[in-house]
């Protein structure tokens, strides 16, 4: 099982780092992590597996979420279904 | 391996586009609940939903949490009331409140099912159930009710028609304190769906399991972001856009729908097509119509776009779900769209022209404010024509109106939340009581005859 993490917001120092690390906590796999800065506009997307989770998705995701509001940042954690079920045939 | 665009598309869907899932709805049978003793038939009816159900809410709330998308309602259908009623020859209004207690009791919204099929005339426990609609509705808070008075086999029953008249016209009458709420969760239908998972007029039918899962999609705001991004397009142009983006649109439905089964060990049953709109801004189907380029919606070619949206929603999807089912097409209700409460406000949209949409699209006149001295058999007329086009063209039709007591035209109800609000729409003046009162059965149409 994997999760799809998307960061979307100002670009800042340490932002990769403080998600990566928040995952970490949660015992989830970063697998994958592809970033663009765009004018200023970071959106980073990464992918991570969950199927070791430390504690529940949605403790993850709340953690996530939490921590792009400190940093005045948009964090969403989906699981990768919704993306493949829409996106391919 | 992942797509940039995709996943970005995907939360602009959701974030800012309104993209939700509309519902999840359980359809529980209550046939083995029968007891001609009514507190014992209620028991088991209150037992059953509050056994099957129980994990419904919780359930819906971690898938929603784990794909992050929003599933705007839990619900539960139940079989028509009518039919477990009958062997207890007294008042169904106990069964209305054993749903309305489970309904609470497991922490779904709403509960649909206090129905009769009445398509070809009333059996046992049909008329007793009509005449207790308007107090059920006012005494429970989640009950909704619907009522099936023709299909394309077995014609109208005008008898039925012109009870529903009366009937809807007390329920508002019984909560005019609560803005007439009462008629907004009473539907009257011509070919009603077994499978439905929209309320007011979700009941599970009789052909169904003993419990199943059915999903709701909506995405009106998806749609019509769509469309921006094409003005120039022509029409056969736009009728593709509309049928990729409800591919996708129905793909999480039939995605929510199959996980929601798995976990909670019931059948998946389908997935209902439709664009189901609310008040809020930028979730309106009239907002689509506008966006291919009428002006107001409910102006002239306003039907023909209507008929174009609903073709292509239904072609988008039918591919992205394993089975297709309840009413599957663009919902036209007006206090719930603020495009069309615009549209009515300003009056570009009558009742007739809504009557019309209503031939090409799902799935009636729904949610309707009309005048409050409007007379009961004006409206049974007006059910029997929305009947009558749903009759002949082998398609559901429904009528879901609310007379607004005490108040004319100019005026309007306001209920909040997901039922909106809507000004008071005009309706013809002249009398249809002849008509209406000679009763009987208008016959199916010939192209019935397919055997």
């Amino acid at each position: 099982m994997r999760a799809i993490v998307t960061v979307i917001g100002k670009d800042a120092v340490g932002i990769l780092a403080k998600v990566a690390s928040k995952c970490a906590e949660h015992n989830a796999n970063v697998m994958e992590v592809t970033q663009s800065v765009l004018q200023e506009m970071f959106a980073m997307i990464m992918l991570v597996d969950i199927t070791k989770l430390s504690g529940s998705f949605a403790a993850l995701a709340d953690d996530l979420t939490a921590l792009g509001d400190s940093m005045g940042l948009k964090i969403h954690t989906m699981h990768e279904d919704i993306f493949n079920c829409m996106h391919h045939i | 391996m992942i797509n940039t665009y995709d996943v970005l598309e995907t939360i602009r869907m959701i974030q800012e586009e309104c993209l939700d899932i509309r519902t999840i709805t359980m359809g529980i049978s209550l046939l083995d609940c029968i007891d001609a003793d009514i507190n014992k038939a209620c028991d088991k009816v209150y037992k059953k939903i509050t056994e099957k159900a129980a994990r419904l809410v919780e359930v819906g709330e971690q898938i929603e949490k784990e794909l992050g998308i929003p599933i705007i309602n839990k619900r539960i259908s139940v079989t028509p009331i009518a039919m477990i009623s009958a062997a207890c020859h007294c008042s169904p209004i106990p069964f209305a409140k054993a749903m309305d207690e489970a309904a609470k009791a497991v922490g779904v919204n709403l509960i649909g099912g206090y129905s009769a099929l009445v398509q070809n005339g009333f059996s046992a426990g049909d008329r007793e159930l009509i005449e207790s609609i308007p107090e059920a509705l006012a005494c429970t808070e989640r009950v909704c009710s619907s009522v099936n008075v023709g299909s394309t086999k077995a014609g109208i029953n005008l008898d039925a028609c012109a009870l529903m008249g009366r009937i809807v016209r007390e329920c508002a009458e019984k909560t005019v304190d609560n803005a007439c709420f009462g008629a907004a969760k009473l539907v009257v239908f011509c070919n009603s769906v077994e499978d439905n998972p929209f309320m007011a007029g979700a009941y599970h039918g009789v052909g169904m399991p003993d419990c199943m899962i059915n999903v709701g999609v909506s995405g009106p705001g998806v749609v019509r972001a769509a469309l921006t991004k094409y003005p120039d397009a022509d029409i056969t142009q736009i009728s593709d856009v509309i049928k990729k983006i409800s591919y996708k649109i129905t793909r999480v439905g039939q995605l929510v729908g199959v996980t929601a089964s798995q976990r909670l060990g019931v059948p998946f049953g389908i997935v209902d097509l439709s664009l189901a709109p609310t008040p809020a801004v930028g979730d309106s189907v009239a907002h689509i119509l506008e966006e291919i380029g009428l002006e107001r919606c409910g102006t002239h070619g306003t039907t023909a776009a209507l008929a174009l949206l609903n073709d292509a929603v239904k072609k988008g999807g039918v591919m992205a779900c394993s089975r297709i089912g309840g009413l599957s097409g663009a919902f036209i209700p007006v206090s719930e769209d603020a495009g069309m409460i615009a549209a009515a406000k300003a009056g570009t949209l009558s009742i007739e022209k809504l009557e019309a949409m209503t031939a090409v699209c799902s799935v009636g006149l729904d949610m309707i404010v009309i005048p409050g001295d409007t007379s009961a058999d004006t409206i049974a007329a007006i059910i029997a024509d929305e009947a009558a086009i749903g009759m002949v063209n082998t398609k559901t039709t429904a009528v879901r109106v609310i007379p607004a007591i005490g108040k004319e035209i100019g005026d309007e109800l306001d209920w909040g939340g997901l039922f909106g609000s809507g000004p008071v729409m005009p309706v013809r003046k002249e009398s249809p009581s002849k008509f209406i009162g000679r009763g009987g059965q208008i016959p199916a149409p010939l192209h019935s005859l397919k055997n």
